[in-house]
C-alpha cells in the first residue's frame, strides 16, 4: 500500500470512529434511543394536581419504563390538569380500568406517573381516558395537614 | 525600543495600541482564510494530509485521556454518591459531566497542546526560513496553500475528537462504576439515557466543541502566522498558543454554559 492509500485510511478511520462516538452519544447515551422512535399510542388522564410533573417525565408500570408524558394542558371547564401520555405499542395490553397516579422517585426525586393494572378485560387504546388517576402529592399540603391537626389535638 | 524608558501612561497605551492591532490583524487573516476555503474543494489532498497530522495523531491522546478521565469521574462520583444511596445515578453524573463540559474543554485543551502548538511551530518556521514570501513570489497563495487546510483540518477535527473524548469517557466510567465498584450496569445505563437530552446536551456539547475548535485553531495558526521571525519569536509563539487557547476556551466555556445552562 503506497504512504498517500495508508494516509486516507488514517484519515477515514479517524473520521468514522468520530462520527460512530457521536452516534454512540446520542443514541446510546441520551434519550434519543428511548421512545421518539417505533409506534406508540396517547393516552390521557385527568389529575386535580400533577406538583411537579414535567413533559418528558416518565410513565412506569410495575416499575418497568413503558412511556413518557408527551403533553400537559389545564382543562378550563374542570380546572384539572390533563396530562396526555405516550405509550410503547410494546405495551398495547393495558387493562381499560387501569389506574394512573403521580409519585415521587426517592424522597426528593422527579415525579413520574405509575400506572397500575386493573382487571377488566378491554385494554386501552389510542386516544382513551383514563378515569381513575390520583394526584400527586405535595409535600407543602401535607405538612400543612399535619400541623393543622396537630393543632386541632392540642385543643 | 523595548528598552527605552517610557513613562507608565505612555506604557499603557502602547500595550492597548498594541494589542488592538494585534486584534484587528487577526480579523483580517481570519477573512482571508475564509475567503481561500473554497479552493480546498479543488485540492482536497491538501486538506487530507492535515487531517491526519491534525486529527489521526492526536487521537492516541484524546482516547486515552478521555478513558482516564471518565474512570475517575466513576471513581470519585461514586464515592460521593454511595453517600445518599444514589450510586445509581452514576452513569447520568458521568454522562452529564463528560457532554457538557469535560468533553469538549478537556479536548481543546489538549488539541492546543498536541496540535495548535505544532501547527503555530510549523508555520512560524516556513515564515524563518522564508518560505512563505518566497510562495508569494511564485504568485502561490500561502493562504490556500498553507492556512486554510490546516485551519479546516482543525473545524473538523475537533468536534469529532470531543465526541470521542466523552464517548471513551462514558465506557471510562462504566468499567470502574459497574465493573470494579458493582454498580447494577442496567440502572446505570437507563438513567443515563433518561436523564440526558439529546438536544439540551449533546447537541450543546457539539456546539461547545465546534466553537472552541473554531478559536483554538484560529489562534494557532494566527500565532505561527504572526511569529517574529527568529528562532526565539517562534518559540514565543509556541508558547502564546498554548496559554493564549487556554484562556479563550475557559473564558468562553463560563460564557457559553451561561448562555446554554445558565437561565430557566
Amino acid at each position: 500500500m503506497s504512504d498517500k492509500a495508508k494516509m486516507e485510511l488514517a484519515v477515514g478511520t479517524f473520521v468514522v470512529l468520530g462520527l460512530a462516538a457521536l452516534l454512540m452519544l446520542s443514541l446510546k447515551v441520551s434519550n434519543l434511543g428511548n421512545f421518539t422512535g417505533g409506534d406508540n399510542y396517547n393516552i390521557s388522564a385527568s389529575f386535580e394536581n400533577i406538583g411537579g410533573l414535567k413533559v418528558r417525565a416518565p410513565v412506569m408500570m410495575a416499575g418497568v419504563r413503558i412511556g413518557e408524558v408527551k403533553e400537559i394542558g389545564l382543562s378550563m371547564k374542570t380546572f384539572e390538569a390533563t396530562v396526555t401520555m405516550s405509550i410503547s405499542s410494546k405495551y398495547s395490553s393495558l387493562p381499560k380500568d387501569s389506574s394512573a397516579s403521580i409519585f415521587t422517585s426517592g424522597l426528593l426525586g422527579e415525579q413520574y406517573i405509575a400506572m397500575d393494572p386493573g382487571g377488566d378485560e378491554d385494554v386501552l387504546t389510542n386516544g382513551d381516558y383514563v378515569v381513575l388517576a390520583q394526584s400527586a402529592m405535595v409535600l407543602e399540603q401535607v405538612l400543612g395537614q399535619f400541623l393543622f391537626s396537630k393543632a386541632a389535638g392540642d385543643e | 525600543m523595548q528598552n527605552e524608558v517610557v513613562n507608565p501612561i505612555q506604557g499603557i497605551g502602547r500595550k492597548v495600541i498594541n494589542s488592538v492591532q494585534r486584534l484587528g490583524r487577526g480579523s483580517l487573516f481570519l477573512m482571508n482564510t475564509i475567503l481561500a476555503f473554497p479552493s480546498l474543494l479543488k485540492e482536497f489532498s491538501l486538506l487530507m494530509k492535515q487531517l491526519f497530522s491534525v486529527g489521526v495523531l492526536s487521537m492516541q491522546i484524546i482516547i486515552v485521556s478521555g478513558l482516564t478521565v471518565g474512570m475517575v469521574l466513576g471513581l470519585q462520583g461514586y464515592n460521593t454518591l454511595v453517600d445518599f444511596g444514589a450510586e445509581d445515578s452514576l452513569g447520568q453524573m458521568v454522562a452529564l459531566s463528560l457532554v457538557r463540559e469535560m468533553g469538549p474543554v478537556l479536548t481543546a485543551l489538549l488539541f492546543a497542546g498536541r496540535a495548535g502548538s505544532a501547527l503555530t511551530a510549523e508555520i512560524g518556521l516556513m515564515k524563518v526560513t522564508e518560505q512563505l514570501p518566497a510562495m508569494q513570489m511564485m504568485a502561490v497563495d500561502p493562504f490556500k496553500k498553507v492556512v486554510a487546510p490546516r485551519f479546516v483540518a482543525g473545524l473538523i477535527s475537533m468536534p469529532l475528537l470531543a465526541a470521542m473524548f466523552s464517548a471513551v469517557g462514558v465506557v471510562g466510567g462504566y468499567i470502574v462504576g459497574v465493573g470494579l465498584l458493582g454498580v447494577d450496569g442496567g440502572a446505570f445505563w437507563s438513567q443515563m439515557s433518561s436523564k440526558v437530552d439529546l438536544y439540551e446536551d449533546i447537541l450543546n456539547g457539539v456546539v461547545k466543541s465546534i466553537v472552541f475548535g473554531w478559536v483554538a485553531v484560529w489562534i494557532a495558526v494566527y500565532e505561527g502566522y504572526d511569529a517574529t521571525p527568529t528562532i526565539d519569536g517562534v518559540s514565543r509563539a509556541t508558547t502564546r498558543t498554548v496559554v493564549h487557547t487556554a484562556f479563550a476556551v475557559l473564558g468562553l466555556d463560563f460564557i457559553l454554559t451561561a448562555l446554554m445552562f445558565g437561565g430557566a
